[in-house]
């Protein structure tokens, strides 16, 4: 079992304000790793530590150790971990342009200018996140006028395309209707042999139907982590078994 | 019975549609009144001929010329400057004590009347820097005049790209001047041609400030170091010397089609180039 991200007492604080309290866990290449909690526990903050755009907003202050690849992440270089750990965001959103300019946009980051190099990228992504066949047609038309599930799936394709090995996802399906997070659900399951995924989701249902593991996250803390079967049919804290029920949320 | 909200609502878009009507009808009186004294004076030979007698007989050619070459030459210098300070200011500062200083100065620039850039311009590059009356030297002088105007347009527009774009561009692994250079600028290039089309428009239209330093001559400029009269200078002097009223209005009509053509123009380039974007 590789361990691809570890947190040893990790300390986040905004303004001295405390927003992530300790946190220690590890996640392990290959799983889908849920973080589950009510709005405000920190659970987006974790996901911005790891690739580091905290880091855009002053204010941020980290002590503590956050690890991928038994390596801190302030000592990778930052362009280097970011292609290694994507981000999909909570809504949707798109670049303006069209479906490939918005999945070719990493790997020309990376300097790829050859146009048949892209295109097979652009089409490998674009297969993997499940969205080829309804846009095959139409690579070159606006990315903005796909509709919200689509543009997410497309976001999916666009973190593909510069090949990371761990997808961090920040709520991927709070704005999407339930046939669309059926689709994205079932591209992570497909997905799940080649990437690490972290979803952190407000939807606990979600966490209970796709992942391996599941954290739950309360006021900075981290309250509970285990096997998501466990989390959810067994946990050993009154407080995750209030919120995985539904009496606190 | 006719309910009061109703009366309101009728009584307010009635006054509202004759202020605007109001407005244009100026606006539409100018143009009229410039287009029926100067549009029967354009003739091939007016726009490509050298004037004779001071302008009272003869063409425009140029006029035509100098201000072309004075407001493409002030645009090349003032549009780096003004969007790379927009850049800066936007993205690599955070709100401080001198971006606050930055922005006043530039605030405070764009409100100095235009013949205090003229003196302005008169004394450190015709005089100082030995420009002599130049080309050159009114392209500066209106460069500086516009680049507040540049800088103020272009960083709202820049300003307005959201945040989470460039955390799209970052989060793919994008550094800060990739980032800037093809999610930011991009799209925000409709805001920023608008302030260059802005500072264009003034350019074309200025007369205090190029009097001073391009100077007025009649004969067309061979390089940037030679005098120029721009057609707005042309037909300020036209007018006050009482030389030729009919060909002033002449250049009159002509500056406003230049004018609409370059609006028209840049609208066209810019909706080609984001119909891409959306």
């Amino acid at each position: 079992m590789v361990e691809k991200i570890i947190a040893e007492n990790l300390v986040i604080t905004f303004d001295s304000k405390p927003i992530l309290k300790n946190i220690n866990l590890t996640i392990r290449a290959g799983e889908i790793f849920a973080i589950i909690g009510p709005a405000h526990s920190g659970k987006t903050t974790f996901l911005r530590a790891i690739n580091r755009l905290i880091e855009n907003t002053p204010g941020f202050v980290r002590t503590g150790s956050l690890l991928l690849d038994k390596r801190d992440v302030r000592q990778w270089d930052v362009d280097t971990l970011r292609r290694k750990v994507g981000l999909i965001f909570a809504t949707p959103i798109p670049l303006p342009g069209t479906i490939f300019d918005n999945v070719a946009y990493g790997p020309r980051l990376k300097g790829i200018r050859n146009l048949r190099t892209l295109a097979e990228i652009v089409e490998r992504s674009l297969r993997a996140a499940f969205l080829w066949d309804e846009v095959k047609d139409r690579l070159f038309s606006s990315a903005l006028r796909l509709s919200g599930g689509q543009q997410q799936r497309l976001c999916i394709a666009r973190t593909l395309a510069v090949d990371p090995e761990v997808v961090m996802m920040d709520e991927p399906c709070s704005g999407l209707d339930p046939i669309s997070t059926a689709q994205i659900e079932q591209a992570l399951r497909e997905l799940k042999k080649d990437y690490t995924f972290i979803l952190v989701t407000n939807n606990v249902k979600q966490a209970a139907r796709i992942s391996d593991r599941t954290a739950f996250f309360l006021g900075g803390e981290l309250v509970e982590l285990g096997p998501t079967t466990s989390i959810f049919t067994a946990p050993k804290d009154k407080r995750t078994d209030d919120y995985v029920s539904g009496r606190i949320g | 019975m006719i309910s009061r909200p109703l009366i309101t609502q009728r009584l307010t878009w009635l006054i509202l549609a004759l202020l605007t009507f109001f407005t244009l009808s100026i606006l539409f009186f100018i143009l009229g009144y410039i287009t029926a004294r100067g549009a029967r004076v354009i003739t091939p030979e007016f726009l490509f001929s050298l004037p004779e007698r001071m302008g009272k007989e003869g063409g425009i050619l140029p006029m035509i010329v100098a201000t072309l070459y004075i407001a493409i030459l002030a645009l090349v210098v003032a549009t780096p400057l003004g969007v790379g300070t927009a850049v800066y200011l936007s993205e690599y500062t955070r709100e401080s004590f001198l971006t606050r200083i930055i922005r006043f100065g530039a605030d405070a620039l764009a409100g100095v009347p235009s013949i205090i850039f003229g003196l302005f311009g008169f004394i450190l590059f015709v005089i100082r820097l030995r420009m002599g009356w130049s080309i050159l030297a009114g392209s500066l002088t209106l460069a500086v005049m516009i680049l507040p105007t540049i800088i103020r347009t272009s960083e709202e527009a820049i300003r307005a790209i959201p945040d989470q774009l460039r955390e799209v561009s970052y989060s793919l692994g994008g550094t800060k001047s990739q980032t800037i250079t093809r999610v930011v600028l991009p799209n925000a290039l409709p805001g920023i041609v608008t302030g260059v089309i802005l500072g264009l428009g003034r350019c074309v239209a200025e007369t205090a400030a190029v009097i001073f330093t391009a100077g007025s001559s009649l004969r067309i400029p061979k390089s940037v170091l030679e005098p120029g009269r721009t057609m707005a200078v042309h037909f300020y002097i036209l007018a006050r010397e009482g030389l030729s009223m009919e060909r002033a209005y002449g250049s009159a009509f002509l500056l406003i089609l230049s004018i609409l053509f370059i609006n028209a123009l840049a609208y066209i380039l810019l909706f080609r180039f984001t119909r891409r974007l959306r």
